[in-house]
């Protein structure tokens, strides 16, 4: 069973990835194989990634969860012999009733906790360093973009380079990374896709950003994992990670759609609905999210990023609508 | 005239609510007709209403606990039931707007109105006993913060019937609890609630520091004091710093709402993430505000029935310090996915994972002493037992969610939910729940029956397992949290064996309360007469059960960390004393129950705009501190005499009890 596999990461270098002893790594392996073993009965998604940010974090859970289970489990094992040899009617096990200190004990008990820990902390600084989700992925194909607005309560894809949006689906070509640039246009959600692995906070007037791959084809679920009010249930995706050649034909099928994503198509999109089909938008205005974050700088954002054109202004819900629809 | 209170705020259209509407009324009426017959009013006015004393106001915040996890499971198993059924996108019985709100209540009321209250109520039943104090060091504030946290409960209870709660998730993040996407009164309420229960537990957290820091009997210093002491002690530190950045978090969040500010709004510069920091800059230290007590409880009733005195004293004392220091470094832990930096979220993790160093000290330090101990396997040791193995697997899933990266796959999965009630049922309810077997006998003068007490926990062991170990399983399935329909029908089987679980856990409450009628029913049989029932080590089982209102008739002296055992050992437990000196005890007061209204009026009146009645309700608060405040009968002398005909009806039966019984035994030959 290989659970950890350094080898088999594609995009990372295994001197960039966490998972760089492998003395550490095969003395976990028992203990991460049972785990493997037991839970690989059910399908797991998250433990079955298909990218390589995914497949770095199934990985580092794995680790973890054998480094302590190499504690927890003896002590469980102890408070359940302790309990069962010390009970009362045992009366052949020594009793010390004054008994209550032992300094070698306490030095043990100190110091088996703080190895862990020092060993945790330090897969901890090194992980969290190589999975930030703000980092480029390491690959020689260049990566596309896309940008994903969170709504009430659906999700907006854009494609800044092919001019293209769709909504509640997206489509990534296999072995390339994905830039995703990420924000709200109304509450908080988060963007996550458990088979790709990494989530990241959508929050509006900010951009996050995150840092994906698929490296399998495959339809992979995606949602909010954010709770975003009444419609948060039905704000699901679904992932399309392709081919090329499959990329290009979801590109072109965009292309091909009747409706524009102009301020208008975004304004009446914006509006709260639920279980939002899936909508193709061809030539989505430029900057459109750009638009989206400083819509509500109010004042503060025209000055500084330029004036907007007539129809923008009057497009984009300035922060005075917002006062009047809460009056 | 009534803001925008009119007769519309009541869901007459929704079933549910007007059921459990109808049912709480019947109930209600019954019981208060019940007292009206009885004609018990006036001694429930003026014995535990008006009290001042500490150990009824700890019975009372017990039973408003008791209450409120009715409530706050009721929830609990709407949603798992709503969660069982609502598979491949099938609508379920519950619509989103009550779910919602049912799952946000579920989390409030379980940690403001049943945790809190609990812990706090164990703290005030035990600590002033433990420290040989006579009464807490303000016992009107006492009893003042306790009536604040009751008119919390009445708020939030209201809320069901007229109007609606907040629908925002138990912590009500913006912008969502804004008023531009949540224009009802369900957040108000919330805001309103949190905010009188909150400054109730602030006044008490005050109230604790005084009282443990001034309040020990001679002889007893710091590292003498009994180890539940020194949890509350580090709890309540934690209360005074965290709970003032609750309430100004809760203030500016209304002020947005109120006043057309813009400190967590989108637009105008306001920043979501600022409220987001600031509640968990309170949130996470209210979970160990939540657990320490509850280790203290552990930690007494290990040491009790193994018959040993505490392994480490020291070192668990030092490790409730250190917990308590570190609580406040890692509140972004519950948010690494805000998009900070790696350095940022890489400090916050270690941080946390450094918590658990002396997280597990402690649970080796319980593990020794029960090594070459003689268990007695009493209901408070199964639920300490139960909650060692559980705990331990709730600290690995806490660690595994510290590490950023893997936090990154797992954050507000329901893996993150299994794990917290995985602490929070396994920690501190069990810890409630073995307190409670463990002291009521002190608060009651009997012992519970065990037979029910069994039957509860392991009903509650198993069917948590079974609750929350397919949520873990869940987690790993990619569910979120918060969902009130799912179209993955892959999930439904986990949902359904979940909803057995709380439906085995129903049963545990069941017992609970089968125990408590079932004791009180035949208490004649496990009445207890040495005041000691368990051979326990510490002051608090020195004095009778119930212990008499000035608790110690002479303030003992310590001399050495489990004084009574001690005293018990060299036979000089239950001194007879020549001469009683007249006892300073303070009086029963109404102003405490009148703050407590008038908090809730203005409660209820901002909640709805009605400005006259907050007006009426502030000045009613107002005036009734300031009534307070100039009355100079507010305490009384207890003449030696009749301390002495108290102690002495208590003493000489005793004496002829205990001869010649050898101390480690003496609570079960006796009793």
């Amino acid at each position: 069973m290989r659970v950890v596999s350094p080898r088999h990461l594609p995009i990372s270098p295994p001197e960039e990835s966490f998972v760089n002893k492998r003395s550490l790594v095969s003395a976990l392996r028992w203990s991460c194989a049972g785990l493997a073993v037991f839970l690989g009965g059910c399908n797991l998604e998250v433990l079955s990634p298909k990218g390589d940010v995914g497949m770095q974090e199934k990985s580092l859970l794995l680790i973890t969860t054998g480094l302590m289970l190499l504690v927890v489990i003896p002590v469980i094992v102890l408070i359940l012999l302790f309990a069962w040899r010390y009970r009362a009617s045992n009366t052949k096990a020594t009793y010390a009733p004054k008994w209550s200190h032992s300094t070698a004990i306490e030095a043990v008990v100190w110091t088996i906790p703080c190895i862990i820990i020092a060993v945790l902390a330090t897969i901890t600084w090194t992980s969290t360093h190589a999975l930030d989700p703000y980092k480029p992925l390491a690959s020689k194909a260049k990566p596309i973009t896309i940008q994903a607005v969170a709504m009430d309560w659906k999700w907006l894809f854009i494609y800044p380079d092919y001019g293209v949006a769709s909504v509640n689906e997206l489509a990534m070509p296999t072995n390339v990374p994905v830039h995703f640039e990420i924000t709200s246009d109304s509450v908080m959600n988060a963007f996550f896709i458990p088979q790709l692995g990494s989530q990241i906070y959508a929050m509006a007037g900010m951009d996050t950003q995150l840092n994906l791959i698929a490296n399998e084809p495959g339809h992979y679920a995606g949602l909010s994992s954010n709770y975003s009010g009444q419609g948060f249930s039905d704000m699901h995706f679904t992932a399309i990670a392709t081919s090329q050649q499959g990329f290009a034909d979801w590109i072109n099928k965009a292309k091909a759609s009747a409706v524009n994503l102009d301020d208008q198509a975004y304004h009446a999109l914006a509006q709260p609905s639920e279980k939002v089909p899936v909508a193709y938008y061809a030539n989505v205005k430029p900057g459109m999210f750009n638009s989206v974050i400083n819509q509500y700088m109010g004042d503060m954002s025209m000055s500084r990023l330029g004036t907007p054109s007539p129809a923008q202004a009057s497009a984009i819900p300035s922060h005075n609508d917002h006062a009047k629809a809460a009056e | 005239m009534f803001g925008k209170l009119s007769l519309s705020a009541i869901p007459f259209n929704e079933p549910i609510i007007m059921g459990t509407l109808l049912m709480v009324s019947l109930a209600g009426a019954l019981l208060l007709g019940w007292v009206t017959y009885q004609r018990k009013w006036g001694y429930l006015w003026s014995e535990w209403f008006t009290t001042v004393d500490h150990k009824r106001i700890g019975v009372m915040y017990i039973i408003m606990a008791l209450l409120m996890l009715l409530r706050g499971f009721a929830d609990a198993i709407m949603m798992r039931s709503q969660q069982a059924i609502a598979s491949a996108d099938a609508a379920g019985y519950l619509p989103p707007h009550h779910y919602d709100q049912i799952f946000t209540a579920h989390g409030d009321i379980m940690i403001f109105f049943m945790a809190m209250p609990f812990i706090t109520g164990l703290m005030n039943l035990v600590v002033p006993l433990q420290i040989g104090a006579r009464d807490v060091a303000y016992p009107f504030l006492n009893s003042l913060s306790y009536w604040l946290t009751a008119g919390g409960v009445v708020l939030i209870m209201l809320s069901m019937f007229i109007g609606d709660f907040a629908a925002t998730g138990w912590l009500a993040y913006p912008p969502l609890s804004e008023l531009k996407f949540s224009p009802t009164v369900g957040v108000d309420y919330y805001i309103w609630a949190l905010q009188l229960s909150g400054l109730g537990t602030t006044l008490s957290g005050i109230n604790f520091i005084v009282t443990i820091l001034r309040m020990r009997t001679p002889g007893m210093t710091l590292m003498k004091m009994p180890v539940f002491t020194w949890t509350a002690l580090v709890t309540n530190i934690l209360i005074v710093a965290a709970f003032p950045v609750l309430t100004v978090s809760l203030a500016l969040l209304a002020a947005d709402r109120y006043l057309d500010m813009h400190f967590f709004t989108n637009e105008l510069g306001g920043n979501a993430m600022l409220y987001v920091n600031l509640i968990w800059i309170w949130g996470h230290p209210e979970v160990y505000i939540l657990v320490l007590p509850c280790f203290g409880a552990y930690s007494e009733i290990i040491a009790t029935f193994s018959g040993k005195p505490l392994f480490g004293y020291k070192s668990m004392v030092y490790a409730t310090a250190g917990i308590g220091v570190l609580s406040f470094i890692v509140w972004l832990h519950h948010f690494f996915t805000m998009g900070s930096g790696a350095d940022v979220n890489a400090f916050f993790g270690i941080s946390t994972m450094i918590i658990s160093i002396p997280t597990g000290a402690k649970i080796f330090n319980w593990l020794f002493t029960m090594y070459r101990g003689r268990i007695r396997f009493t209901v408070p040791v199964l639920w300490t037992v139960g909650f060692m193995v559980t705990f331990v697997i709730g600290g690995m899933t806490g660690v595994m969610l510290a590490v950023p990266g893997a936090d990154f796959v797992l954050h507000n999965s329901v893996f993150l939910i299994a794990h917290f009630h995985n602490v929070i049922i396994g920690g501190v309810v069990f810890g409630c729940l073995a307190a409670m077997n463990y002291w009521f006998p002190k608060a009651f003068g009997f012992k519970l029956e065990e037979r029910f007490g069994r039957y509860s926990f392991w009903c509650w062991l198993v069917g948590f397992w079974l609750a929350f170990a397919p949520l873990y399983i869940l987690g790993f399935k990619g569910m979120t949290r918060r969902m009130n329909h799912y179209a993955n029908p892959d999930w439904q089987p986990f949902l359904v064996v979940a909803l057995i679980g709380a439906v085995v856990i129903m049963a545990g409450i069941g017992f609970t309360l089968l125990q408590l009628v079932v004791s009180v029913r035949n208490r004649a049989q496990n009445r207890d007469l040495t005041g000691d029932p368990w051979g326990a080590r510490t002051l608090e089982w020195s004095t009778s059960s119930p212990p008499p209102f000035y608790n110690f008739a002479v303030l003992p002296k310590v001399e050495e960390l489990d004084q009574f055992w001690a005293d018990k050992e060299h036979k000089r437990a239950y001194p007879r004393h020549a001469h009683y000196a007249d006892i300073h005890m303070p009086r029963n007061t109404g102003v405490g129950v009148f703050m407590g209204a008038f908090g809730t009026v203005l409660g209820f009146a901002m909640v709805w705009h009605i400005w006259w009645l907050a007006v009426a309700g502030l000045v009613g608060m107002l005036a009734s501190f300031i009534v307070r405040a100039y009355d100079t009968d507010v305490d009384y002398y207890v003449p030696g005499a009749e301390v002495e005909k108290i102690e002495r009806a208590r003493l000489v039966p005793l004496h002829k009890l205990i001869e010649n019984v050898d101390p480690a035994s003496a609570g079960q030959k006796v009793a």
